[in-house]
């Protein structure tokens, strides 16, 4: 099987509350002063994991139940702010790596870039999102199935229906999410569009 | 039916429609900095791949450069890692570099509109959210990430959906002390922080047409703090008089053909739009934020919103919010003391924006309050000779701000000038997320560069307006 098609994603899940998580926030700035993405997993949500321990209670990445966990379930606006790729990276390098994010919204850029990456980010609306955190909050062991093919979502016996824009899910059932091959391909038409704009000709 | 500027522009560099049903869009303009691309260069390297475009790429730094001593090797020996990739990259692809030893280097969305870079009609995208920017002279402009950086090197295309267009008409006379950043300020507020999800937003109305340059640019940079990937304006006069004379602009016969193309990018006037939303100049105050979502904000005479003022799915995000800034509801904004005044950043670092300041320092001996650290950084080091060219800086020094070297500076904390410890910080940059400004507890209050020298001589924060005596 072609290891780059994302045509049925499994694993256990981790459920992170809250709308508008910036990506300042997945990961704090200082460690973008780095000319790889290199060692980010073990930064990820940094600052709101310190924080959250000096009042004595724990941020769900550093809670041991969702230590396995491959599937990210987030609320509102996932992603929002800062266009750094070094988030979905600093997820995806984060104890085994988030594959799958599913969540009521995401932030444009940080949806572009995960798809760069693999990831699918899938939405369902605030009841659906509700009933998978509660179920994957219930038994952090249970697998998530985030199924593109299908378009859905399962927790054990629980299944919603999920959206992903169509192109973005051709993408990764076919295996055509690293895009660099696929543009390339199309060298000579870029060429002659170069051509015909005026102000690439200088007008 | 007419056809909006976005699907003009979008429509004209479409090379192809890829297999997945997603578009191929050409890009005409790249700008890159040191943060977002040494991964995309190296990516190249690995797939032995080179710049296809490399004279429609354009570098400098800004996220990591010090703003207090540009000497090298920087103290921060990451931060002189990255640059030295940066310069190695560009010198090996042959891409154009607004170096600092050449007196060039700014932050990237102030440098790219100064050298005339940014022309209505063209796709422009960066490795930086606040690409929208550039969407102020019309044209097409969004932040990507470092893999599509990547992609853009490789083929100077991406594979993009279309957005939606929403038409943002703003009409009437801002009161004296209103800006550009409070009517942006108030469109977050009103339509909310991810309300232009799926959007390109139109900026337009007599109040946006009235504004500079500089004000359009702080008006269409804040589009992504709304959701919104792309904002722009439609070009005109005033685009036009900006442009002339830059050293990218096109001159003599070329301008003229520049022009006829440029007002052929504009939106037609019986355009469709997805959606049309209409706000009153005179219902705008200055605004400040209270919260940590640039959303979360009030006029500057008003109080802490209860968290039942919001809809149910905002009030976590409120209640957060009082706990982080340390704020209660039906507190007032005003009166809320601070330790740190910043004005510049990429949404408020131009000529202009120091020249309002200026202004009314210039009215009267104004002393920056002794407990607060105020700093004044241009947006590149162009703007820092035009205003040390007009003695500002000796207006801004002799008033108790400090004067510092081109960049970032502390809207983003990649550079040794942040907030400490719980710090309040009255900010004329675009984020008041938590921890943005450097601090993990850092907070801070967005508003206007006039809000912040305000702020900077009240020791807290005050309305720009009495402090100043600003009236009609």
């Amino acid at each position: 099987m072609d290891d780059s098609k994302r045509i049925v994603i499994k694993g256990q899940g981790i459920v992170l509350h809250g709308n508008d998580i910036d990506t300042d926030r997945i990961i704090p700035a200082r460690y973008l002063r780095t000319v790889t993405f290199e060692g980010l997993g073990d930064h990820a949500f940094e600052d709101d994991r310190a924080q959250l321990g000096q009042q004595g209670r724990v941020h769900p990445f550093d809670d041991a139940k969702f230590r396995n966990a491959t599937v990210l379930l987030v609320n509102k606006n996932f992603g929002c702010g800062s266009s750094r790729e070094h988030a979905p990276q600093a997820l995806g390098r984060w104890q085994k790596g988030i594959r799958a994010i599913v969540g009521e919204s995401f932030a444009e850029i940080f949806f572009g870039n995960c798809v760069s990456l693999g990831v699918p980010c899938v939405t369902a609306d605030a009841a659906s999102i509700e009933a998978l955190q509660k179920a994957v909050t219930a038994d952090a062991t249970v697998t998530v199935t985030v199924d593109l093919k299908d378009k859905t979502v399962s927790v054990g016996a629980l299944r919603v229906p999920v959206r992903i824009p169509e192109g973005v899910r051709q993408q990764f059932l076919d295996g055509r999410w690293d895009t660099t091959g696929e543009l390339l391909a199309n060298r000579d038409a870029i060429v002659a569009l170069a051509k015909k704009l005026p102000y690439l000709g200088g007008f | 039916m007419g056809k909006t500027l976005y699907e003009k522009v979008f429509d004209s560099h479409t090379v192809a429609r890829l297999p997945s049903g997603q578009y191929q869009l050409l890009m005409g303009l790249h700008l890159i900095h040191e943060v977002t691309s040494p991964q995309a260069f190296s990516m190249l390297e690995e797939r032995k791949l080179k710049v296809m475009f490399p004279e429609r790429t354009f570098a400098t730094v800004d996220h990591i450069i010090p703003t207090s001593s540009q000497l090298r090797p920087y103290q921060d020996a990451l931060a002189e890692d990255m640059l030295r990739a940066l310069e190695a990259s560009v010198k090996k692809h042959g891409i154009r570099y607004f170096a600092p030893e050449n007196g060039e280097q700014g932050i990237v969305h102030v440098v790219g509109p100064e050298n005339g870079l940014t022309q209505p009609g063209m796709t422009i995208c960066c490795g930086d959210s606040h690409t929208a920017t550039h969407g102020a002279f019309g044209a097409i402009a969004f932040g990507i990430g470092t893999s599509q950086v990547r992609d853009v090197l490789a083929t100077q295309t991406l594979s993009m959906d279309k957005l939606k267009v929403r038409r943002i008409e703003v009409s009437g006379r801002l009161g004296p002390g209103v800006t550009a950043k409070d009517v942006i300020l108030y469109i977050i507020n009103r339509l909310g922080v991810n309300g232009g999800v799926g959007f390109a937003y139109e900026y337009a109305g007599d109040t946006i047409a009235r504004m500079s340059m500089d004000e359009r640019m702080t008006v269409c940079n804040m589009s992504i703090e709304g959701g919104a990937r792309c904002g722009y304006i439609n070009p005109d006069a005033v685009t036009y008089e900006y442009l002339k004379g830059r050293t990218y602009a096109p001159k003599a016969e070329a301008w003229e053909r520049a022009l006829a193309y440029w007002e052929s990018v504009k939106s037609d006037a019986d355009a469709r739009y997805d959606d049309v939303v209409k706000y009153r100049a005179e219902d705008i105050e200055p605004m400040v934020t209270w919260g940590i979502t640039p959303g979360q904000s009030v006029a500057v005479g008003g109080t802490i919103p209860a968290a039942d003022a919001f809809p149910a799915d905002q009030r976590e995000s409120a209640e957060e919010a009082y706990k982080y800034m340390a704020l209660q509801p039906g507190q007032p904004i005003k009166g809320q003391k601070i330790d740190v005044a910043f004005i510049g950043s990429c949404t408020n670092g131009r000529r202009s924006d120091f020249e309002a300041v200026v202004e009314v320092l210039k009215a009267g001996r104004y002393k920056v309050a002794p407990h607060v650290q105020a700093l004044v950084v241009p947006g590149s080091m162009q703007v820092k000779r035009e205003l040390q060219a007009r003695g500002w800086d000796k207006i801004f020094t002799a008033a108790g701000f400090q004067f510092r070297e081109a960049g970032c500076s502390m809207c983003l904390a990649m550079n040794p000038d942040k907030l400490k410890g719980n710090q309040l910080s009255a900010s004329s940059s675009n984020r008041n997320f938590k921890g943005r400004q450097g601090s993990p507890t850092g907070r801070t209050l967005l508003m206007s560069p006039i809000m912040v020298a305000a702020a900077a001589i009240a020791g807290e924060v005050a309305d720009a307006r009495q402090v100043f005596g600003i009236h009609s």
